[in-house]
């Protein structure tokens, strides 16, 4: 069955597992003509290199043709035209449609009106998907299961979107999660009411050492921006306090992996990128596989059909 | 009471929407389409006294019944109105306003980067907590309360 991804939020278990399988298969095996004749459209109203170059990968490694543009001063929306018809062209052309876009609730409405499936890249501050997916076959990959982890989120809780999908997406699992940041990007109540509605145990610290991240199974680094602060003096206060440096991870556990969206600017210190608990940059080479299994699940390809693929290219 | 009653004439047949806050009346009417009404006679009673409310506004419409869902929009602006069905003369039913599960095309989402304040496009709210009368933006997820949004012209 052919379908959309729009959000993580309403995903069940199984098809959380079912996907991480799938993406596990693409990394056995990446390079395939499973796509071979289909045409997959990549649309970003909004610049995204890191996004589209993972998607464009992914389509490309299983054969299949990019069509798209990567910039919309480009195209005809600023000439007027509405998503709407945007998207009903592009689907006379695609037999999917990814796309980011500055403004929220985007990508839903794309996947009411087209009758191609729609592959939500990012809509504004609201949902990015693929990115917690990739997060969520990273820390599988890593941990070797889902299930019953200490995971630290540390940063920007208030604004970053991609903590918040995660803290979604892991409340099938059982997770123990840290919030560890200032309180001007503290986690915010509507999170917090989540996870007492969904079981999820949390503890929030504002402090940030190697005591507070022994146990992590996960530590999970964003980005504390300057423009998120209101107040300059508290921004010069907090800026290296939630700084992860390797000496930072002395007491850490053997199996902690850090994890980072990216792009990372100050908030992990280089000398952090030799030790074997980094998996930033693994983690980014997960989302091609996490993004092959998307682009095919939405295809309505299943997993069976995947491991029974005769035209991998070994 | 008896003379303010006077100013505004009893019907035979139809609805009466009272205790509309006078701010809110032409929300009322709008959310109806009254003015798009070809084949009723309607009253508009604006600023009258009222001994609940001080001021108030009522509007009776000759001949005509509403449907529920058509009523219950109106608690998105004036949660206490009355309704009345009268017929031949006689209240035979009194009703009360409540908000409904959905609101489609009724009122503007708050959140100025939503879709659906940028696309020619048809807003969706979900009651998400009806007690505190939360709503939930079908499309961008912001939650609102329901005093704080603004109805559709």
């Amino acid at each position: 069955m052919k379908q959309s991804l729009v959000t993580i939020a309403n995903l069940t278990k199984e098809k959380i597992e079912y996907l991480v399988e799938m993406a596990s298969e693409f990394e056995k095996y990446p390079n395939r003509k499973t796509l071979e004749g289909r045409v997959v459209a990549t649309l970003f109203f909004e610049p995204s290199t890191r996004t589209r170059l993972s998607f464009e990968t992914a389509a490309n490694r299983l054969g299949a043709r990019v069509i798209g543009f990567t910039d919309p001063k480009v195209t005809s929306s600023t000439k007027g035209e509405t998503l709407k018809d945007t998207i009903m062209m592009v689907s006379n052309y695609a037999d999917v449609i990814v796309m980011r876009h500055y403004l929220e609730g985007a990508a839903l409405y794309a996947s009411e009106v087209s009758p191609v499936p729609i592959i939500n890249a990012g809509d504004g501050a609201n949902q990015h998907p693929t990115q917690t997916m990739l997060d969520l076959y990273s820390i599988y990959k890593t941990q070797g299961t889902l299930e019953n982890l200490n995971i630290y989120l540390v940063g920007d809780l208030k604004y970053g979107r991609t903590v918040h999908s995660l803290l979604m997406a892991m409340r099938h699992f059982n997770p123990t999660f840290h919030f560890i940041a200032p309180k001007e990007l503290a986690m915010p109540d509507e999170y917090k009411l989540y996870c007492k509605e969904h079981g999820i145990r949390y503890e929030e610290h504002e402090e940030f050492n190697e005591e507070v991240i022994s146990q992590a199974d996960i530590l999970y680094m964003t980005r504390v921006q300057r423009e998120r602060f209101t107040d300059l003096m508290e921004y010069e206060r907090v800026k290296d306090v939630y700084v992860l440096k390797a000496q930072m991870l002395e007491q850490a556990r053997p199996n902690m992996r850090i994890l980072h969206p990216l792009p990372r600017v100050n908030e992990i210190a280089y000398d952090v990128d030799d030790d074997p608990h980094a998996y930033y940059f693994e983690q980014a080479k997960n989302g091609l596989y996490a993004r092959e299994a998307i682009i095919c699940d939405c295809l309505g390809i299943t997993l069976d059909e995947v491991r029974a693929d005769q035209t991998i290219l070994k | 009471m008896k003379q303010e009653s006077q100013l505004v004439v009893a019907i035979k047949n139809g609805t009466v929407i009272d205790h509309i806050p006078s701010a809110k009346l032409f929300e009322v009417v709008n959310l109806l389409h009254l003015q798009d009404v070809r084949d009723s006679a309607i009253i508009v009673g604006y600023n009258l006294k009222s001994k609940k409310f001080g001021h108030k506004s009522l509007i009776k419409v000759f001949d005509k019944f509403f449907t529920d869902a058509e009523l219950n929009q109106l608690s998105v602006v004036a949660p206490n109105v009355t309704l009345c069905i009268i017929r031949d003369y006689e209240v035979v039913e009194k009703k009360s306003v409540t908000l409904p599960e959905e609101l489609r095309g009724i009122v503007r989402c708050n959140n100025p980067k939503c879709i659906t304040n940028n696309e020619p496009m048809q807003t969706v709210f979900h009651v998400s907590d009806r007690e505190n009368g939360l709503l939930r933006c079908h499309y961008c997820g912001k939650e609102q309360h329901v005093e704080d949004v603004k109805v559709i012209e």
